[in-house]
């Protein structure tokens, strides 16, 4: 039978992009991940683990209190990263563009920034 | 603190485009108190900016950022140095310490202070909320449109919506993984890596940013084991604090500033 692998109970806050954990106490942080190229994924009941693209068969466990609170952090932290919001932009930009034939992004000066166009971040 | 030090680094140095990158001077802040050492000096970093990380590096070829500053509650001016072309990036938290950051001339300066006041994923949020509005109002203006052709009070932008094949954008959910896939790719972002079964060539709508909601996970006295689900609303809130850990963290930092100051010693140097 396999050692099941301690869970510690931790208080976890998402901040923009990090995801801080202290210990239940503490008002200092103990650590955090930065919540870039990662990929979130549902585990068994009440679990979601968070991994990296470099190194995808490390994961960080997360085990919740309820289904629901479980399916919330999911939601939460697939939206939670730069990246996410940079392609949310890019593609609201482009529809808006294609209904209105109008550039939304001239109003706030940052229409010729590089990592705006649509493609910027294909590879 | 802990940091996931190798993902950070990985995506600092990662082929993604960086939104700025340039050398720059960057003041030496000293803690402690040199007897004869009031000066201050400068060193010259490899600065690169992606999302609302700026990372920097001891040479442009380093393969590890020494240094990683987090773009949040922070506001980026110029300043009064002795250098020309300085700038300054300060924290509203007064604990944190600022950046002074010395560029090569006008234009850098100008363009690296513009890029970094709106690096902030606050701002970003701010911007594509904004967006998210005007699109909803796009598409109930096209709605109202189809419906009745008299329709006169809006704007010259109907002259565009003529093609009538225009379908409703869907709102429901695509799950995009952060940062695993890219709009229209096809496939995946980082070679090596195991790519999603996300459907390439078509741009599908992101999920609706969340609505703000107010923090409940405080340390006082939550029964919830395990999770609190906290969401913050202020910028310049306590996490802040959490952001300062961070920048104080990056102890390769210090190593390096150790290293260098050991060679000015060897070399006489005041």
């Amino acid at each position: 039978p396999r050692v099941p692998a301690v869970l510690k109970k931790r208080l976890v806050k998402l901040v923009v992009n990090f995801l801080f954990y202290f210990r239940t106490d503490e008002a200092e942080p103990i650590g955090a991940l930065l919540l870039e190229r990662c990929r979130i994924t549902k585990e068994e009941e009440n679990v979601f683990s968070i991994s990296f693209i470099e190194e995808p068969e490390r994961k960080y466990c997360f085990e919740c209190a309820t289904e629901e609170q479980c399916q919330e952090w999911v939601e939460a932290l697939k939206r939670a990263s730069y990246e996410f919001l940079r392609r949310s932009l890019i593609f609201y930009r482009n529809e808006i563009q294609k209904m209105t034939g109008k550039d939304p992004l001239e109003q706030y000066g940052i229409s010729e920034e590089a990592r705006f166009q649509l493609g910027a971040h294909r590879q | 603190m802990k940091l996931n030090e190798r993902s950070v680094a990985h995506y600092a140095t990662c082929d993604s485009p960086a939104d700025h990158a340039g050398f720059l001077r960057k003041r030496v802040e000293r803690h402690h108190h040199h007897a004869h050492h009031h000066g201050t000096s400068y060193q010259r970093r490899w600065f690169v900016l992606k999302g609302n990380l700026l990372f920097y590096f001891e040479e442009r070829e380093s393969r590890e950022p020494v240094g990683l500053v987090v773009l949040e509650g922070c506001t980026v001016e110029l300043c009064e140095a002795a250098e020309e072309f300085a700038f300054a990036i300060r924290f509203d938290d007064a604990g944190a310490r600022a950046y002074v950051l010395v560029a090569d001339g006008q234009a850098a300066m100008e363009a690296w202070v513009k890029a970094l006041s709106r690096a902030s994923f606050d701002y970003m949020r701010l911007v594509v909320r904004e967006l998210e509005k005007q699109l909803e109002e796009a598409c109930k203006s096209l709605a109202a449109c189809r419906k009745s052709p008299q329709r006169s009070s809006s704007s010259g932008r109907k002259r565009h919506l003529s093609n009538p094949a225009l379908l409703p954008l869907q709102e429901k959910p695509t799950t995009l993984e952060n940062g695993y896939s890219t709009w229209g790719s096809g496939g995946c972002v980082a070679s090596g890596a195991t790519c999603t079964d996300y459907d390439g060539g078509q741009m599908k709508p992101p999920p609706l940013p969340p609505r703000r909601r107010s923090g409940a996970g405080s340390t006082t006295g939550s029964p919830a084991p395990g999770l609190s689900p906290a969401m913050l609303e202020s910028p310049a809130s306590p996490e802040m604090i959490c952001f300062s850990k961070l920048h104080n963290w990056y102890g390769q930092e210090i190593a390096v500033l150790r290293r260098e100051w050991q060679e000015r010693q060897k070399r006489g140097h005041p």
